[in-house]
């Protein structure tokens, strides 16, 4: 067991985090030069493979500093070198299609570095006043990405729903941390574990409504149902390649601190169970209805990513490692199907003309047949055919929820998935059987979009073929947290 | 000395103002008023807390969180200012081209 208390100031657990801060300041600095600032684009780059090359060295270590407030483990690393990967493949996408609508500035690349940061934080502590404020690190530059067009009315709308719904979200979780504070006597998770029992039977009113306002807060930042209202604005709102960002980077983010909360602090809170449950239930049940009338792409992977956390839900039923393992799973496949998802939809909205609408895809069969078929395979992987990664992380979920005893949960996200095909293949219809409403331009590739599609294909099929590589990863990721 | 319940009933009603005001307000400004008064809640249950329990945790959270709260505010009102000026209201019912 590690030392929670360990006062030792380590500046090699902070690494990437700080690599990430400074690398974002100097992205300001050079952006405002004149002469070298085509270049912002490059050091943001340089950035995020430097995270997560020093994310990559801490794999393996177990340690634990500043008095508690860090803890540098496995399933943190995990989780940094999601963000730093998922981060870095949204700036290789985001440059040709910010530059097309004139948006491009060097603010974006470092909001995206600061936000990439927080996220880090977020995941590599087990103390709540950290997580809360690597959440706050995270978020705030959020708000300004999706505003980000400001003279797009859209855009606003997004960028000031967001930053309502994120802030009511933030008072929520910070009212549920001053609770757990004061009955605990402490916001650090692992002496909270320690003494679960006996702060539960001698402050139990006070505890419970801080684990419920906490869930609260952090169900607005995933968007469990009945918190979701505002996903679908912000995603269709903000430009597509920081939607492609927020739905992967800020969710896996949320799981992290939701599994290190829920299935590590609060795991002995016996109610969470059914509560779960019932929020699975409705989570993917509401994401996917919703998904089915929507004739807008973003929006229709908005409701595609709220059903999808539902599915996620079922980890935090069922608890143990075993659960855990799979829900990183999941969370890797997602991350790579639904970015590729979204580079595809990038791609088609940067002909001029388009704006995400599901009309736009019809006829791409016959004008850009291997952008038809990457945007087959992703949509055949977000709905769970295999051989994508997307069967097996679905499979490796649903079947960890029957060998624990919950056959009605794995019913119903079975049943769900099959729902979910009918809008995934809609979309694949149009592209090949409808024809195009409207001549666009053909669809061009620049190198740093045809790697993005590269790598998130490559992932989706390659783990789907071979998912004990992926399987054995999640599961060393785990070991050090249980 | 005032007991601790007092303290936390009096933040527990000011969070509960806070929520109903970003439930039932139309105005941006109001809505992030009443948002601050929330995070205040919060802060004072938290000094309340530190001070029974004698613990100085408490203390130092609520600097941390008033440094959010000052973070947020100003990218909030940066946003507002950015609305007001691309379409002259910040009135919140006008927010619908983004439904359904």
């Amino acid at each position: 067991m590690i030392d929670y208390t360990s006062a030792g100031i380590d500046f090699g657990m902070l690494a990437p985090e700080i690599y990430l801060l400074v690398m974002a300041f100097v992205v300001l600095v050079v952006g405002h030069l004149r002469k070298v600032h085509d270049w912002t684009p490059v050091i943001a780059i340089a950035g995020l493979l430097g995270a997560l090359y020093f994310s990559i060295q801490q794999w393996g270590n177990q340690s634990s500093g500043f008095f508690g407030m860090v803890s540098c483990d496995s399933f943190g690393v995990a989780f940094k070198i999601i963000f730093s990967s998922s981060t870095l493949l949204t700036v290789m996408l985001a440059r040709r299609y910010m530059r097309k609508k004139m948006i491009e500035r060097p603010e974006f690349y470092a909001l995206l570095l600061i936000s990439t940061m927080g996220m880090m934080v977020m995941a590599n502590t087990t103390d709540l006043v950290v997580m809360f404020l690597g959440l706050e690190i995270m978020s705030v530059p959020l708000y300004v990405l999706a505003g980000l067009a400001r003279r797009s009315l859209q855009s606003n709308e997004a960028g000031i729903k967001y930053f309502i719904m994120g802030a009511f979200a933030s008072a929520f979780l910070l009212m549920g941390i001053a609770f757990v504070f004061g009955s605990a006597e402490t916001t650090e998770l692992r002496r909270i574990v320690a003494n679960f029992n006996f702060i539960l039977n001698n402050h139990s009113v006070l505890f419970s409504a801080g684990i419920g306002l906490i869930l609260i807060g952090f169900g607005f930042k995933i968007g469990i149902v009945p918190f979701h209202s505002w996903i679908p604005d912000v995603y269709q709102g903000a430009p597509t390649p920081i939607t492609a960002f927020f739905s992967v980077g800020p969710k896996a983010a949320g799981l992290a601190v939701l599994l290190r909360i829920f299935l590590y602090g609060f795991a002995e809170f016996s109610p969470l169970t059914n509560l779960f449950w019932i929020l699975a239930v409705i989570t993917m049940t509401v994401g996917n209805v919703f998904a089915l009338r929507q004739s807008n792409l973003k929006r229709l992977l908005a409701y595609s990513s709220i059903a999808h956390a539902g599915y996620m839900l079922v980890a935090f039923t069922v608890g143990g490692g075993q659960a855990i393992s799979a829900v990183i799973f999941y969370m890797i496949g997602y991350t790579l199907f639904n970015l590729g998802a979204f580079a595809v939809v990038t791609m088609l909205e940067t002909r001029s003309g388009c704006s995400s609408d599901l009309k736009e895809v019809a006829g791409l069969g016959t004008t850009s047949p291997y952008l038809a078929a990457i945007l087959a395979v992703f949509m055949f992987a977000l709905s769970g055919f295999p051989p994508t990664v997307g069967f097996f992380g679905k499979f490796y979920l649903f079947s960890t929820a029957v060998e624990n005893g919950f056959y009605w949960l794995a019913i119903i996200g079975v049943m769900n998935s099959f729902v979910s095909v009918y809008y995934y293949l809609k979309v694949i219809k149009t592209a090949y059987f409808d024809s195009a409403s409207a001549t666009f331009e053909s669809v061009s590739y620049t190198p740093a979009v045809t790697f993005v599609l590269f790598i998130t294909l490559l992932g989706t099929l390659g783990f789907g073929l071979f998912p004990s590589s992926l399987m054995e990863f999640t599961k060393s990721a785990i070991f050090a947290f249980l | 000395m005032v007991p601790i319940s007092a303290y936390l009933i009096v933040a527990v009603v000011l969070f509960g103002i806070g929520t109903m005001g970003v439930l039932i307000s139309r105005n941006i400004i109001v809505l992030f008023m009443c948002v601050e008064l929330m995070l205040n809640a919060a802060n004072l249950a938290l000094i309340a807390f530190s001070r029974s329990l004698n613990i100085m945790d408490g203390h130092a959270f609520v600097f941390l969180v008033l440094t959010v709260a000052a973070a947020e505010a100003a990218v909030g009102l940066a946003m507002v200012i950015t609305i007001y000026n691309n379409r002259e209201s910040i009135n919140i019912d006008r927010f619908n081209i983004l439904k359904w």
